[in-house]
Order: C-alpha cells, then sequence, then structure tokens
C-alpha cells in the first residue's frame, strides 16, 4: 500500500515534470491536474466506484430473464440484446438512486426528499460504529468485533432507556453513557485478553460476537427485558425521556443521532490527531518496538484502545435503539457491525472519510432495498458492490492498469531507490 | 488447593519463569466439577448412555451409571490430574499436554454425566456427529495454514466455504451426481483464493482487509445469484444428490470407534488423507521445507533462490482449493440444498482452529474436532433440557474457543512473516 500516497518530491530535486516544460505551460499544468484528479486518492476512489458498478451491472445482466431470452437470438437481432440489457441495468441503478438520493416521481419534494433522510438515518449508526473500527485500525487492532459490541450497547443502552424513570435530558445521557460502557467493556475484553496472554484480537472479538448474540437471546427471555406478560423476544418500548429527538418533524425518521454521529467524528478526529492517547495510539499501531522503547505501555494500549474502539461501537448499538428502533429485538443490529468494517476500510481510517463512505453505503443498503422493491433485483448485488469498492481503493494499481492511467508520480518509485 | 498456590504464582513470577497457570486451572475447574455436579449432583439418579449403533454386528446394552457417585469419581481423578501438574510444576518439569487432554476428556464426561442425569443419549451418534461437524473446520483450518506457512493471512475461509459449498450444490444438481459436486466445491474456492492473491501478493494489499472483504464479496455473490437464478429453477440448480455413507468393511465393525470413524462418507475419509498427505509435505518434503522458509522468513529464501511470490499464489491457490472442497460438506455433504450465507461463521472458527492447532495439520484436526464436538454436545443437550438456558449452551463453542485461545495454548507463534507482503528489494 505504500504507493498509493504519493510522495511530494523534496525541494530541490527536479520536478518529475521536468521534460515537459517544453511544452506550452497551461498544457503542462493541464495535465498535470488531469493526472491529480484521475490518479490521485479521490480519482481512485470515484473510479474504483465506477468499475464496482460496471461488474454489478454485468452480473445483473446476465442473470436478467428477459436479457437471457434475448440472448438466445442475439445475431438474428443484436439490437434486442442490448435494449433488454441497457434497460436491466438503467432500470436497476435509477431505482436504487431514487431510493438512495432524491425520488424525482414523487408527487412532493418532502416524498422525494425523504430517500436522502433515509439515507443519514441509516448511516448513523454505520458512521459511529466504524469510527470504532477505525481507531482499533490505526493502532493496529483488527476489532471485529464491532456487531457483538453494537448489540451489547444497544442491549444495556435500551435498558436503561425503557427500565429507568429520570428526567428528560438526563436520561438520554445515561441511555447512551450505559451504551457506550457497554460496548467498551465487551471490547475491553478482547484488549485485556490480548495484553494478557496474547490471544490473538481477531479470534476474540469474533468470538465475543456470537457470545454477545446469544446473551442478548438470553437477556430476551428474562422478566427484566421482556414486556409485561409477553414472552415476545422483545423489549417495551424506549421512554420519551430517554429517546433522540427527531430533526425534520414526524414525516421523517431522521433523529439527532446523526448529530451525535458528527460529534463522533470530531471526537475521533481530535482524540487520533490532537491528543497525547492518539499519539499513543498511532505510535503503538505503526511500531509497537519503537513505542515499547520510547516507554509507551504497548499492552495498557491494547487495552485502553479496544474499550475506545468498542465504547463507539456501543454508542451506535445505543444511537440505534434510543433513535431509530425503540425497543430492542435480537436482530437490531443488523449487520452494522460487520458494515462498520467496510465503511472504516472505505473512509481510510480518517474521521471525514468515514463519513462520507457511511453515506454512501447507507445509500446503497436503503437503495438496494428500494430496488429490489421496485425491479425484483435482489440487494445481494449491493454487498458484491460494496466489496469490490474497497477491494479497487485498496489497490489504486489495478485500477490504474484497467482504465491504464499513469502512476501518480513516476519519479518515487518505491523499490527503485532500495 | 487453588488457595495454597495462589499466592506462591506471586513468588513464582519473581524467582523464575515458572508459571502455574495450568495447575491453578485445572485446580479451580476439578473443584468447580467436584462440588457442582458431584456434590450438589442429583442424588439418586441414573444416566444412560449408548454405545451401540442399530446397523453394528455386536450390539451392548447400554450402559447405566448412578450419575452422582460417578460424578464424583471422575472429578476426583480430574483434581488427581490437577495434582500431578502441581507437582511437575514445583520440581521445574514441563507438564505434559497429554495431561490438558485427559483433562479435557474427563471433565466433558464429568458435565455430560450430570447434564443427561435420569436421560439417555447415544454416544456413539454424539461422538459420529462431532465428526461430522468438524470437517469443515478441518477443512477450513488446514487451507488457512497451507496459507499461512507461506506467509498470506487467509480471513476469506468463511469465503471459500461458502462458494465451495455453492459451487458442489449447484454442479451436483445440474449433472445429477454427487461426487461431481466434489470437483466442483474446490474449483468454486479457487476463484476467492486467486482474488487473495491477487490482491494480496500482486498488490500488496493489508491481507487482512482484503480476506474480510473477500467474505463480503462471498456472501453478495452467492446470495445474489441464489435469489436470482437458484430460485428460478431449483429443481434443476438446487436439488443436489447428497453423498451416500460409505461403510468401510471390518474397521466399521469395531464397536464404538467404527460407527465413528470409519462409517461416514467419502468427505470424510478425504480429510484424512488431506491431514496425512498435508502433515507429510509440509514438513517432509522439499516443497514443504521451502513453503515454510518463505512464511519465516523471505528474504532469506529469496537469497537461495526460491521465487517468494510464485511459492505464495501456489500455495493460496492451493489452501484455497482445500477450504472449498470443506465447503461441499454443507451442500452435499450434509442437508442438499444450498441456502443464503449457510456456513454462519464457520470459516472463522476453521480460523481458530487453525490457529489453537498452532499452524500444523494434526494439531488443526484436533483443534477441529473440539469444536465440533462442542457443536454437537450443544445440539444434543438443547434436545435434553438441561437445567442451563439454551443460549448459554449455544455460546459453547464460542467459550471453548476464547479461553483456548486466551488460557491454555498461551502466547502462540505463527509463521513469522504472514501478514507481510513481500518486496522484493
Amino acid at each position: 500500500m505504500t504507493d498509493q500516497q504519493p510522495v511530494p518530491p523534496a525541494t530541490g530535486e527536479p520536478a518529475p515534470e521536468a521534460p515537459r516544460a517544453a511544452k506550452p505551460a497551461s498544457d503542462a499544468r493541464w495535465a498535470a491536474t488531469f493526472r491529480e484528479i484521475t490518479t490521485g486518492p479521490f480519482g481512485v476512489t470515484v473510479l474504483a466506484f465506477v468499475l464496482a458498478l460496471v461488474i454489478g451491472g454485468l452480473l445483473i445482466i446476465v442473470t436478467d430473464p428477459d436479457v437471457t431470452a434475448a440472448a438466445s437470438y442475439l445475431f438474428a437481432k443484436p439490437a434486442d440484446f442490448f435494449g433488454a440489457a441497457w434497460s436491466a441495468v438503467s432500470d436497476a441503478y435509477s431505482a436504487m438512486f431514487r431510493g438512495a438520493v432524491f425520488n424525482y416521481e414523487a408527487p412532493t419534494f418532502a416524498r422525494g426528499i425523504r430517500s436522502l433522510t433515509e439515507t443519514m438515518t441509516v448511516s448513523t449508526p454505520l458512521i459511529i460504529a466504524a469510527l470504532g473500527v477505525a481507531v482499533g485500525f490505526r493502532a493496529g487492532l483488527f476489532n471485529i468485533g464491532a456487531q457483538g459490541q453494537v448489540l451489547m450497547g444497544a442491549a444495556i443502552g435500551g435498558y436503561v432507556g425503557f427500565a429507568w424513570s429520570l428526567p428528560p435530558v438526563l436520561h438520554l445521557l445515561l441511555a447512551l453513557l450505559g451504551g457506550v460502557l457497554a460496548g467498551g467493556f465487551w471490547a475491553g475484553i478482547a484488549g485485556f485478553l490480548k495484553a494478557r496472554t496474547g490471544a490473538h484480537e481477531v479470534i476474540v472479538t469474533i468470538m465475543l460476537n456470537y457470545v454477545a448474540l446469544y446473551l442478548v437471546a438470553w437477556f430476551l427471555t428474562t422478566s427484566a427485558f421482556t414486556r409485561p406478560g409477553s414472552n415476545q423476544p422483545k423489549s417495551p418500548g424506549v421512554k420519551d425521556t430517554a429517546q433522540l429527538p427527531l430533526l425534520l418533524g414526524d414525516q421523517f425518521r431522521l433523529n439527532a443521532g446523526f448529530l451525535v454521529a458528527i460529534l463522533a467524528a470530531v471526537f475521533v478526529w481530535w482524540l487520533m490527531s490532537r491528543s497525547t492517547w492518539g499519539f499513543r495510539f498511532r505510535a503503538v499501531g505503526s511500531n509497537p518496538q519503537a513505542a515499547r522503547t520510547a516507554g509507551m505501555g504497548v499492552a495498557s494500549s491494547f487495552v485502553l484502545v479496544m474499550v475506545v474502539s468498542g465504547a463507539l461501537a456501543g454508542l451506535a448499538g445505543a444511537v440505534q435503539i434510543l433513535g431509530t428502533e425503540k425497543a430492542l429485538t435480537g436482530g437490531i443490529a443488523g449487520s452494522i457491525g460487520f458494515d462498520a468494517i467496510t465503511v472504516a476500510l472505505l473512509g481510510r481510517s480518517k474521521p471525514l472519510g468515514i463519513f462520507f463512505a457511511g453515506l454512501l453505503y447507507a445509500g446503497l443498503n436503503v437503495g438496494g432495498r428500494a430496488m429490489e422493491a421496485s425491479t425484483g433485483t435482489s440487494i445481494n448485488i449491493v454487498l458484491v458492490i460494496q466489496s469490490l469498492v474497497v477491494l479497487f481503493i485498496a489497490a489504486p494499481p489495478l485500477v490504474r492498469a484497467i482504465f491504464r492511467l499513469p502512476a501518480p508520480n513516476p519519479v518515487v518509485v518505491k523499490g527503485a531507490s532500495a | 488447593m487453588t488457595a495454597m498456590a495462589a499466592p506462591r504464582t506471586q513468588v513464582a513470577a519473581v524467582t523464575a519463569t515458572r508459571s502455574w497457570k495450568v495447575p491453578i486451572t485445572l485446580g479451580v475447574f476439578g473443584l468447580l466439577s467436584f462440588v457442582l455436579f458431584g456434590l450438589l449432583g442429583p442424588a439418586g439418579s441414573v444416566t444412560t448412555f449408548g454405545i451401540s449403533t442399530g446397523a453394528d454386528l455386536l450390539k451392548f446394552d447400554p450402559v447405566e451409571l448412578p450419575t452422582r457417585a460417578t460424578a464424583i469419581v471422575l472429578s476426583v481423578l480430574c483434581l488427581l490430574l490437577a495434582g500431578y501438574a502441581t507437582v511437575r510444576v514445583r520440581a521445574d518439569q514441563p507438564v505434559g499436554r497429554w495431561v490438558l487432554a485427559v483433562f479435557g476428556v474427563l471433565w466433558v464426561l464429568t458435565f455430560l454425566v450430570w447434564a443427561v442425569a435420569d436421560k439417555s443419549t447415544s454416544i456413539v451418534s454424539l461422538l459420529q456427529g462431532s465428526l461430522l461437524l468438524a470437517v469443515p473446520l478441518a477443512f477450513g483450518a488446514l487451507g488457512g495454514l497451507l496459507n499461512e506457512r507461506a506467509g498470506v493471512v487467509n480471513i476469506a475461509i468463511e469465503g471459500q466455504l461458502l462458494t465451495g459449498a455453492f459451487g458442489a450444490a449447484v454442479l451436483a444438481s445440474v449433472v445429477g451426481n454427487a461426487y461431481v459436486g466434489l470437483v466442483a466445491a474446490p474449483l468454486a474456492g479457487l476463484l476467492i483464493g486467486a482474488m487473495l492473491a491477487l490482491f494480496t501478493v500482486k498488490y500488496h494489499v493489508n491481507q487482512i482487509i482484503v480476506g474480510v472483504v473477500l467474505n463480503v464479496f462471498a456472501v453478495g455473490l452467492t446470495s445474489f445469484l441464489f435469489s436470482s437464478v437458484l430460485k428460478n429453477d431449483p429443481a434443476t440448480l438446487n436439488t443436489p444428490p447428497r453423498l451416500p455413507t460409505l461403510p468401510i468393511p471390518l474397521l466399521s465393525e469395531i464397536p464404538i470407534i467404527g460407527p465413528v470413524l470409519f462409517r461416514q462418507s467419502i468427505i470424510v475419509y478425504l480429510l484424512y488423507v488431506a491431514v496425512i498427505v498435508i502433515s507429510i509435505a509440509l514438513f517432509r518434503t522439499r516443497w514443504g521445507l521451502r513453503v515454510r522458509s518463505v512464511g519465516e522468513y523471505p528474504q532469506a529464501a529469496d537469497t537461495v533462490g526460491i521465487n517468494v511470490n510464485r511459492t505464495r499464489w501456489g500455495n493460496v491457490l492451493l489452501g484455497s482449493m482445500v477450504a472449498g472442497l470443506g465447503g461441499a460438506f454443507f451442500t452435499i455433504g450434509s442437508v442438499g440444498a444450498f441456502g443464503q450465507e449457510m456456513t454462519a461463521g464457520k470459516g472463522y472458527i476453521a480460523l481458530a482452529a487453525m490457529i489453537l492447532g498452532r499452524w500444523s495439520p494434526w494439531g488443526a484436526l484436533g483443534a477441529a474436532l473440539l469444536f465440533g464436538f462442542a457443536d454437537k454436545l450443544q445440539q444434543v443437550l438443547g434436545v435434553l433440557e438441561t437445567p442451563i438456558p439454551n443460549q448459554f449452551m449455544l455460546m459453547l463453542p464460542y467459550v471453548v474457543t476464547i479461553f483456548a485461545v486466551a488460557g491454555l495454548v498461551g502466547r502462540v507463534r505463527g509463521p513469522a512473516a504472514a501478514g507481510e507482503p513481500y518486496v522484493k528489494g
């Protein structure tokens, strides 16, 4: 991954564009700008997205019954085949856009923009949990257990929300805190075991996902977590005093959780880029030996990183139950924790990147649901697109090779200097 | 005993590298079973274990044991083992691994005697089911260790199992022959393996990231094809025949062991072959030495003329085929038809089995059997209505994994270069 962040040539060295100085200056500048846009991190992200959509489109074409029917007489009437292929893909993707961003077929603006607010609602827990995963990534720890931490956060945050009676603001804050503590504790187990016994955090966090799943399933069989007189595995509703307020009125599900997500992103930026803890986390992540030599407690950092990471995931669970779901069920975490890993990768573990990656990811999910409802294309195509986007973004040389683009900075090639 | 041993750990930590972890753990668990299953166990109950199946040539009557007395005797044996471990550690002698194994078996047996009180269960079908459930885990772990021995971390076992299950079901169903599925499964796993190798070996992308993402990709691809293709014509595309049981003559008639080990389908026998072949190939051949050197110290391997990245490509592809073969278990090896996300995280358990087995084929098999047993036990006890809530039984395999990875195994060291892309410099 070393060549994906172009290193600017040190001052004094000849600029890479030097041989082209003979050309008109505006041309050279245009070429350099063009190269910057297409081959820089942003360009690669866009191209990766395009590439994933193309492959997803091919899959839709191959599996579409109309297209397969037209393919049987491809040489007699090729126009039918291409027409069917085009309409299969464009119908699917335009339905996705209408579901995720703006429904231009809706009668009123409010109905049209509901798509975007839905995307924002779905993105809220994704962004917060992905921030947690990213804290782990940057400290060199793979927290694959966000799913379990989200679930524990939702269970405990939800419990405070529906079982306790407190004044409005305090109740909400305590419920959120409950989620934070539960998630932090759950991930802290993995951090503690890694620090004490060297148990690999990937394995332990994955196993804790399952333990959390069954633990919450058991909670929902106890009288403390179920509605009185009911044996349904569903908790009582979260009290009004603990609910996150709606932002745009009753018509939309968008709630203050989205603001919590923004605050969490700012917090993680401050933590990782401005605080002593963040410096320690990053040092331990990039070189544990050097960090130890510098006098930093590597083992205690493992625990702290996991606790912070899990606390954010727990917050995501609490926000999901206090803002969107309003009652605890076994499936409340959906696949938030697993999606968060992909979102963190997509956002390159940076808060701003994760914010947009979370919106993109949620948009694909929400749009995928709309697409399935309107064209019958299976929503699972969205998983294929999402995973391919991340793969392509992680391998810029592959994307450049496919689009026949030059390397961003041909002078600085790793290995040539070594 | 634990009270006596506890203060000594402090001293031991200061004076020597003596570790009291094993005796203390064994002592605590031994006392637990002595008190919970023995002293507090149901008085006057009888536990019945079946030790024959209907198809056996020689049939034995089920064994009936007095629950409480048996549990006390077994617990005392456990405590004796803990005492033996204490003696060994005091004399600065290593505690043999057999002690842990025997202790584990005894402890689980005690638990079983207690849990099955006043009921009956068949030991043979318990063990048979454990072996069967261990098959995908063992294949997955073998596939994983082939990767990691060459220095590529394979989180994508889950995806390889899933595509293997899918490929086996579809091809076996189309052709109408289950054995065709055994060829299709490795090829389907190969698809994920090729992507893993492309991104990690050629493009040096972080191996854990690629693995995690490939699992999402495999779920997406198989679920998409399932709901948009297989569902339209399940009769042709998703009704595979199942692998028949092939009892091995004579061997399958040995009491208890016979039906468990030798009255299985071909995929179980393939597992025996795979473990033996991979174990010999890795540790007794020139190829194996080269693979391991690439996984431990690729710079040195390169210096003596081994093509590091070609070796890694080869092993990633080979490993993905082995894991893919394991995927065949989920469809043609058990239920037949393919279902969305039917591997349900077994690939991750396989990964744990690989680590628990210390990256060796026999270790992987043993760990897979442990998980398979925990899984089967959970199923059996779930039906028997034990005093423990069902959810806690379902947690069992995962809690066992955590204890195994964190507790008794201690710090394990995998191939040194696993996870590091090799850039020739």
